[in-house]
């Protein structure tokens, strides 16, 4: 396949960013998004020009590292896919496919496609953990009795891989998708009862305070995740960040 | 409470709480209005009572006030915030492609609502607060004194096409925020539960037939007076 990219390019931080036209020729339909990026960057080495930054690391969908908002969708046109995942079979010979970095005031982009997701980060050191003694003596997991479909919603929840793709699609830059996944992880189950309160009430709280947008609830991220996470896990911080208000 | 209510997520449940009294009230407006069809006589009586009423003139009727006016205003202003956490747009963006253009939207068709509002308080309420306040005139009588003038006034301001075509676009606008608003307004407030998928059927429901009998009420009235 032949392609055109345009490709938001931005030198540094402070730098102001414009989108970049290139050709990338000979890309296998069979190659990863992240693999036809190795080849077009190959060939700007070659011709001794600054190859495209982009962020990447485990490419099987796991790191959540991988974040490119491609033709109008964060992690491309697939669904349930990483940018690393995401197939150039998705594509066609002489396609022009447009690619930037996810954008949010509280994503900054450090260069070209990489972006700064350490809001996520301190949104999680504000409460997405149990504090658990660990030195020697700790209670066997299995010895706590939980719900069946309480510890697969659970799981599920905890799938976020924090790439960032619900702030990317969400009309907002709304984190809501991400915090709720992270709340709900411990919310239904019974290591997470004791922390509850200041949990939902701290990272919400961090969250504001990154400059994240409101939901609206227009779904967009939950069709974009890449992990299939819910709308529900929205509904259940909203539930418990109401009742954890209430106690005070 | 007041770090609730300063929170974007106690920002989305008062929306949420003053859209569930809203889409009440609008249901009980429609209630009231459909009788003009149906008997001139009990929705002049109706609207006597509510008209002249204490707890709905001095109690529900500024709950009222407050909860649009609410609604609005934390509506504009979340809008704002919201646009404030993108300090650059997307090149290409592709929204239709995971979400619905009336969940996109709700600003411009809220912003649309806003200005039949004034339409319509301009035609209706602030006369009615005149005659009634400024004049004095609690009986809610003709001027010739023979029987209760609501159902005249009603008939005679649908008179124009331009009013009545007004009306119409202002509830097709009115039908497109609901149909996003209404099952918002409960996952808003957290429920999101094996009931959703029925609650937001009755909401399709709701935003498309309330906002139709509203259009039946104008139209029948223009082409029958």
């Amino acid at each position: 396949m032949n392609l055109t990219l345009k490709i938001w390019r931005q030198k540094g931080p402070q730098s102001k960013g414009k989108m970049v036209e290139y050709k990338v020729t000979e890309i296998s339909e069979h190659m990863s998004f992240l693999e036809m990026m190795d080849v077009l960057n190959e060939q700007l080495t070659n011709k001794d020009e600054e190859p495209v930054a982009f962020d990447h690391d485990c490419r099987e969908g796991i790191c959540g590292m991988c974040s490119m908002y491609i033709n109008g969708e964060a992690h491309g046109p697939d669904r349930g896919v990483t940018t690393c995942q995401l197939h150039m079979r998705m594509f066609k010979d002489g396609d022009t496919i447009t690619i930037e970095p996810f954008r949010a005031k509280a994503f900054p982009v450090i260069k070209d496609l990489v972006i700064d997701r350490s809001s996520f980060e301190r949104i999680q050191q504000a409460g997405g953990f149990i504090s658990v003694n660990t030195s020697g003596n700790t209670q066997d997991a299995n010895a706590i009795p939980i719900d069946k479909h309480a510890a697969d919603t659970a799981m599920d929840a905890a799938t976020c891989i924090g790439c960032g793709a619900c702030v990317a699609s969400c009309k907002n830059s709304s984190a809501m998708l991400f915090v709720g996944a992270k709340v709900s992880q411990y919310a239904l189950l019974p290591q997470g009862q004791v922390e509850a309160t200041d949990r939902v009430k701290n990272m919400v709280a961090q969250m504001d305070l990154e400059g994240f947008g409101n939901c609206t609830n227009t779904g967009a991220c939950e069709v974009e995740c890449p992990k299939g996470i819910s709308l529900e896990n929205i509904a259940r911080m909203n539930r418990e960040f109401f009742a954890a208000s209430i106690k005070g | 409470m007041s770090g609730f209510l300063n929170s974007s997520i106690g920002r989305k449940y008062t929306m949420a709480l003053s859209a569930f009294f809203l889409m009440i009230f609008i249901l009980q407006h429609f209630a009231i209005n459909i009788l003009s069809v149906l008997s001139p006589d009990t929705f002049n009586e109706t609207s006597h009572f509510m008209g002249t009423n204490a707890l709905v003139q001095y109690g529900l009727q500024p709950v009222l006030l407050f909860g649009v006016v609410y609604h609005f205003v934390m509506g504009f202003i979340l809008e704002i915030k919201n646009r404030n956490a993108r300090a650059i747009s997307y090149a290409k963006n592709n929204g239709a492609a995971n979400s619905t253009w009336m969940s996109r939207n709700m600003i411009w068709s809220g912003g649309f609502i806003l200005v039949f509002l004034i339409i319509h308080f301009l035609d209706f309420w602030f006369p009615e607060i005149n005659t009634k306040y400024i004049q004095g005139d609690m009986s809610g009588l003709l001027a010739d004194g023979e029987g209760y003038r609501y159902y005249e006034e009603l008939t005679h301001k649908f008179e124009p096409i331009w009013r009545v075509a007004l009306y119409c676009l202002g509830f097709v606008f009115l039908s497109l925020h609901l149909l996003h608003g209404f099952s918002s307004a409960f996952q808003s407030v957290g429920a999101n539960n094996k009931y959703t998928k029925g609650l937001k059927g009755f909401g399709k429901a709701y935003a498309v037939l309330i906002p139709l009998g509203f259009i039946f009420i104008a139209l029948f009235h223009h082409f029958n007076h």
